[in-house]
């Protein structure tokens, strides 16, 4: 899985109510949700992302509740990958169950600077920031995580299980 | 052998041999908890895996107790939608209504709960079972889904942080003192991906109750569970809720912790977090300048009979401060007959408080004691995020329900020692 954009900064502790508010949990569509992304920051955050660009965070991104409207949100705005120093747990499942790529790199997040071109190998967790000429590795996807992404987050998943 | 209680239990529910933290894992579980706000989301997510029943229908366990009784149409029909698939799945374990209250006060209290269970649910605070030695943690609804379909789900083994506990609650402190006080300490990703594991001969002097308050607020600190060990105390709990065949789990005496924390509870006074995080934790004393246009009284961390009995024994011949809210919201039928009895409701009510129905309600923002712009409540909840109780310009402090009764007594912050 090859990705590539343009990286998006955001900071330490970035919760779920920053990610999508609670006044717009009235869908479950990620087209509608990705219209708000990050609205808990800045309410038009998401007319500065043009599709494919990635987030870039620092510490426990996703903390708070496990609404899934989160990572649909980010996915909605069109970002397929977020990186960052570490996630919060609940969004950590939560993202892969939506099909939403995620790469914890620790301190290395601090190399990246807004704006940089990012080339991502989600497979074998390399990221190449192109505007730097560096190489940043991270542990490979477990495989069982793998084949929740090739399939294109868990419902698939189970959905191939049962018919099998 | 040398494991944690975390990797004890895992290993009961999983094939593979665990070698220890970071390993991931396929597990079998025990149960598996949704409510009236997360269900809904996982019957869709059921329905598009085209699944056409649940793996158990005695082991899923529905609560509808975040905005009920339904409090507008929206939440009446997401009522409706997890009722009828209740129903239609024949699942044994549906509640809303009378026989409803708190989810994490609910199933332990019922009995359904066991030391050694695997518990999931879509609700960050499962984790509260960890207060009897269950594996129990949050996840998404999607998740849920699958492991309502599945029976199993999958697990990272976590690294564990011990902490020991030494000493006894000082008067007017309870579980809420412990964990606020452990969060300030860690930090609200102090602990994430990972376990908390209480035991020291503190252990003793921390009622089942109290331990439920514990691990319910692990996660604040970011912890997948928070775990004791089930010691004959928890044993007499576990009976009284109607229980039988359980057993002592300890974890094993040589099992390594990278870190470990130490608390002293003989020099640990009454704590409250300030807004907007649970780890910006100081002693009730210091805040006594704080002044309150609300307290409430309830939820799954302290909605409980000792907690209730707690505050009451404060409030008894006293009355809430003029203009104060004061707000009791039993966490469960079985916690409100109890208080009945008791005679703790009466105490409330010529205190002046208004006693609600067992539901979340204020705890996040669903109904019941919203805050407008510039209020200030002080709440016996878990979390303190701004807006989680209202307006995005009203503060929540948090605390256990001696300090809350206090505090409403005088209508400013108030360590009970000082009242
Ligand atoms: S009482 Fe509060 S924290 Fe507990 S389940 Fe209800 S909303 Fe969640």
């Amino acid at each position: 899985m090859f990705f590539q954009g343009k990286a998006h900064k955001l900071g330490a502790h970035i919760d779920t109510d920053a990610i999508i508010p609670a006044k717009y949990l009235v869908s479950t569509e990620k087209e509608v949700l990705g219209r708000s992304c990050m609205a808990g920051i800045q309410e038009d955050w998401v007319q500065r992302i043009s599709p494919g660009d990635i987030i870039v965070a620092d510490k426990n991104f996703g903390c708070g509740s496990s609404r899934e409207h989160a990572p649909l949100a980010i996915l909605g705005a069109g970002i397929p990958v977020v990186i960052a120093h570490s996630f919060a747990r609940i969004f950590y499942r939560n993202g892969f169950n939506m099909g939403l790529v995620l790469l914890e790199i620790g301190d290395d997040v601090h190399q990246i600077d807004q704006d940089d071109h990012l080339k991502i190998d989600a497979l074998k967790g390399l990221i190449t920031d192109q505007s730097k000429d560096l190489t940043l590795s991270t542990a490979p996807l477990p495989e069982f995580m793998r084949d929740i992404l090739s399939k294109g987050g868990l419902v698939n998943y189970v959905r191939e299980r049962l018919a099998a | 052998m040398r494991r944690t209680l975390a990797e004890k239990i895992l290993q009961q529910f999983c094939e593979e041999e665990i070698q220890g933290p970071g390993q991931i894992i396929q597990a079998g579980v025990s149960g598996v908890l949704a409510n009236d706000i997360t269900a809904p989301l996982a019957i869709k997510s059921f329905e598009a895996m085209g699944a056409e029943s649940v793996f158990d229908p005695n082991r899923i366990f529905l609560v509808c107790d975040h905005f009920t009784p339904n409090k507008d149409i929206a939440s009446a029909e997401q009522v409706k939608t997890v009722r009828q698939f209740a129903r239609k799945m024949g699942i044994t374990h549906y509640y809303e209504g009378g026989d409803c209250g708190v989810e994490h006060a609910l199933l332990p209290e019922a009995g359904l709960i066991g030391p050694g269970d695997i518990i999931v649910g879509a609700d960050s605070h499962t984790c509260t079972y960890g207060g009897i030695g269950s594996f129990a943690t949050g996840l998404g609804s999607t998740d849920i889904a699958a492991a309502m379909v599945l029976g199993r789900t999958w697990f990272k083994v976590p690294e564990t942080i011990r902490i020991d506990l030494e000493g006894s609650l000082q008067e007017h402190c309870g579980g809420k003192d412990v964990i606020l006080w452990l969060i300030s300490r860690l930090g609200v990703d102090g602990a994430l991906y990972k376990a908390l594991e209480f035991s020291g001969p503190g252990l003793d002097r921390l009622s089942v109750e109290a331990r439920l308050t514990v691990a319910n607020m692990a996660i604040e600190a970011g912890a997948k569970v928070g775990l004791f060990p089930c010691d004959q105390m928890t044993l007499n709990y576990l009976q009284a809720a109607g229980r039988t065949g359980d057993r002592e789990l300890w974890p094993d005496p040589e099992a390594a912790y990278p870190e470990r924390i130490s608390i002293d509870l003989d020099r640990l006074p009454p704590q409250v977090a300030c807004p907007h995080l649970p780890e910006n934790v100081r002693p009730a004393e210091e805040l006594r300048e704080i002044p309150l246009d609300q307290v409430v009284i309830g939820s799954c961390t302290n909605g409980r009979i000792s907690d209730l009995r707690a505050a009451a024994a404060i409030l008894k011949g006293r009355k809430a401060a003029q203009g104060l809210r004061l707000i009791v919201l039993p966490a469960t039928p079985r916690v409100y007959a109890q208080a009945l009895h008791e005679g703790l409701l009466e105490t409330f009510m010529q205190a002046g408080a208004i006693i609600g129905p067992p539901t979340c309600g204020p705890c996040l923002g669903g109904h019941m004691g919203i805050l407008a712009s510039g209020e200030r409540c002080l709440a016996t909840t878990n979390r303190n995020f701004k807006g989680r109780m209202g307006s995005l310009e009203s503060e929540v402090y948090l605390s256990g329900p001696s300090v809350a009764a206090a505090s409403a007594v005088t209508g400013r912050i108030t360590d009970p020692n000082k009242l």
